[in-house]
């Protein structure tokens, strides 16, 4: 469901507000707390004006541990509230991993369904904001790996609304990666209305012949211009924004791999282990006849994301995906 | 001390007013007045490099800083007592001690300007990288006080948090662990009043932080954290009783965050001019000027000329950092093993494989 309402320019910070707003004003079971997020409206501003709005007791400031924030939220889910969680940066999501990995992920399957944990732990993630340590990392891989998590990436305005609004209305336990590199730098019409985008399916960007490009979250952009290049150079590349990492759509992956025979990955984290080696396992089960190259990876080095001066060899260009693509069709 | 001063009545160890006056002789710390007039000077040394990193980085030559401004006299009474041979395990907010321990004004604004080697602290002994994830950094104090009982050596450690890091699960196991290991650390929390935008009252409902190290069986103190006198007794005493086999000892300094959380920030979100301009008058630094120049120990007019000299100073080590080498590839991936994964080396030489095709691009 895809509205067709007034539009509004926004930035990715203000079409997640603006999902917020809308669930808070529409849902009285949601909470939404965290670091700072009450009465500064979180470091990004992403909660700004929404204390105001709807209140000390909805939208507020927690102490400082992520331990005790997503704990809380998993009993507030237990007892009947929808919590939505901020998690000040990606770094700093590991206190909480107990809490995530072993009740928020499982407390549906260890009481055979009787509590739900319909819950969202939000977090900006990525490099290219020249931060200090543990601000950079993209860790989707981690989330996604566990059972009984679902994690989201959004790459533009208009999905950050309505996969935020599908994830506030889903009764799992949501991870919701916001590429902050790309926070204020895209703007775009979004409906004012409430419209939701369904978590799980993967959207086909622009279509191709020769190649399949898959990637989410702030790589959308540099494959855009790495497409671009590519197209110079007589080259058709299919473009796939995953959208969802887990429930991954590998049915569009399948179907697009199918007509193009060759694809690439792209994504900010580490390359061992990573989502483009699970990918690369799907696509060989699914479509190994169609495939006309080894599938190639654009992704991070297996190292820790480099202070400010160093980030530039670690972050992924457009040249540098743009070169997978080379690779992919000349292979 | 500790039982003069007990945190459970919220009593406040304070030796001298906010006019200079030495209100609590019995409790003055044994300093010579040379030592005395070297700590205004390192902590005015410090303010001046704090003040200037926060203009370098609004001139776009520096990355995110986080001001010290106001803090100075916890570093300054930490620098009287730390020996060469003890250990600092920092958090991020402690440039004097630092400096005091050691490491080069270059090499601190190298941290900030986004190099690693900036947070190695080459030339100060015993100090370890600064930690970002808040807390964290106090439990690794309790494991270094374990080393120092295993290896029978004459060390202390010192570990700083701020009031919001008090929040953490690391925070209450850091303590519990030195406690009941007998580890000698002092852990000093910075409570500045704020964590980012989240003042003191909404992170805990303890009367102070002090107490909180009492329920772990550590002997604590809530220490005026801008009084140099203060500060250094309790650091000193607290040093006394770690090294001497008595356990760990938390000392609550109780300060205020005068500039922004980091240069990032604005505080005028969340609190007010007023607020702010009453702390002004218990600045640590304006608090010792006044008993030295009581004392005849200090000249005022010659402050400005000796922050002049400071301030080329400070710009020659900032120089020093901007004129630092570039950062090469192989530094990514250099440090991450001591034995380097096969894998890793594969992916650096098809980086520079990709780095040739791109210059062929042009
Ligand atoms: C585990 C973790 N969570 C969140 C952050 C983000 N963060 C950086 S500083 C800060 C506030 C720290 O407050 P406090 O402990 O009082 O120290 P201060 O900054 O006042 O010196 C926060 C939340 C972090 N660095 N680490
Ligand atoms: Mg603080």
């Amino acid at each position: 469901m895809e509205g067709g309402s007034e539009m509004k320019v926004m930035t990715i910070v203000q079409a997640v507000t603006d999902a917020l707003d809308i669930k808070l004003a529409e849902d009285p079971t949601i909470v939404t707390f965290g670091e700072d997020v009450g009465v500064e409206g979180g470091v990004f501003r992403v909660t700004e004006g929404l204390q105001k709005k709807h209140g000390e007791h909805r939208v507020f400031d927690s102490p400082l541990a992520e331990s005790g924030i997503v704990g809380t939220a998993v009993g507030m889910a237990m007892a009947g509230l929808r919590p939505v969680v901020e998690m000040q940066f990606c770094g700093f999501v590991y206190p909480a991993f107990n809490q995530i990995i072993s009740h928020a992920a499982r407390i549906h399957n260890r009481s055979r369904g009787r509590y739900k944990t319909p819950m969202v732990i939000r977090f900006p993630y990525g490099g290219g904001i020249n931060a200090l340590e543990h601000h950079s990392e993209s860790m989707e891989v981690l989330y996604a790996h566990i059972p009984g998590l679902k994690v989201v990436v959004p790459s533009t305005p208009y999905d950050a609304k309505g996969l935020l609004i599908s994830a506030i209305e889903s009764d799992d336990t949501i991870i919701f990666m916001e590429p902050k590199r790309i926070y204020r730098a895209i703007k775009q019409e979004v409906p004012e209305e409430k419209f939701t985008i369904p978590i799980g399916k993967a959207k086909v960007l622009s279509e191709g012949t020769d190649v399949t490009v898959v990637a989410y979250g702030a790589m959308i952009r540099e494959a855009q211009k790495a497409l671009a290049l590519a197209k110079k150079d007589g080259i058709s590349a299919e473009l796939i924004d995953l959208r969802t990492i887990y429930p991954i759509d590998r049915e569009t992956i399948a179907q697009s791999v199918k007509k193009t025979g060759r694809l690439v990955v792209v994504h900010e984290g580490p390359t061992t282990f990573g989502v483009a080696a699970e990918i690369s396992a799907m696509v060989e089960e699914d479509v190994f006849q169609h495939l006309e190259a080894p599938v190639t990876r654009v992704t991070g080095f297996d190292t820790i994301v480099p202070l400010p001066r160093g980030e530039h060899h670690y972050i992924i260009s457009p040249e540098k995906i743009y070169y997978g693509i080379q690779k992919s069709v000349r292979y | 001390m500790f039982k003069e001063f007990s945190p459970l009545e919220d009593k406040l160890f304070q030796v001298m007013d906010k006019d200079g006056e030495i209100i609590a002789p019995e409790w003055m710390p044994e300093i010579s007045d040379e030592r005395l007039v070297k700590a205004f000077k390192d902590m005015l040394f410090a303010r001046t490099a704090d003040l200037m990193a926060v203009s370098y980085q609004r001139q776009g030559r520096m990355f995110t800083y986080p001001p010290n401004f106001g803090q100075e006299a916890i570093a300054g009474g930490m620098a009287i007592v730390m020996r060469d041979q003890d250990w600092l395990v920092p958090a991020f907010r402690e440039l004097g001690a630092w400096l005091a321990k050691g490491a080069s004004l270059r090499d601190i604004f190298l941290y900030f300007m986004g190099y690693e080697e900036g947070t190695v602290f080459r030339g100060a002994n015993n100090m370890v990288p600064i930690a970002v994830p808040i807390a964290s950094q106090i439990v690794h104090a309790a494991g270094i006080g374990y080393a120092i009982n295993y290896n029978k050596k004459d060390e202390v450690v010192y570990a700083v948090v701020g009031d919001g890091g008090t929040s953490e699960g690391d925070f209450a196991e850091g303590l519990n662990f030195a406690a009941v290991w007998n580890a000698p650390v002092v852990y000093i929390v910075q409570n500045n009043q704020f964590a980012i935008s989240v003042p003191f009252k909404k992170q805990t409902r303890s009367i102070n932080i002090a107490v909180k190290g009492i329920a772990f069986g550590v002997d604590s103190i809530k220490v005026d954290g801008n009084d140099i006198f203060a500060m250094t007794k309790a650091v000193q005493v607290a040093h006394e009783h770690a090294s001497s086999g008595k356990g760990p000892v938390l000392i609550e300094a109780v300060t205020y965050r005068r500039g922004a959380h980091t240069t990032s920030d604005d505080p005028t979100k969340y609190r007010t001019k007023e607020e702010e301009e009453s702390w002004a008058c218990y600045d640590p630094i304006d608090r010792l000027r006044k008993y030295l120049v009581k004392k005849n120990l200090w000249d005022e007019s010659k402050e400005e000329s000796l922050i002049s000299e400071y301030k080329k100073e400070v710009d020659r080590q900032f120089e020093a950092a901007e004129n630092y080498a570039p950062y090469p590839l192989e530094d990514v991936f250099k440090y991450l093993y001591v034995d380097m994964p096969d894998d890793l080396k594969v992916q650096k030489v098809e980086h520079e494989k990709f780095l040739k095709w791109k210059e062929g691009l042009k």
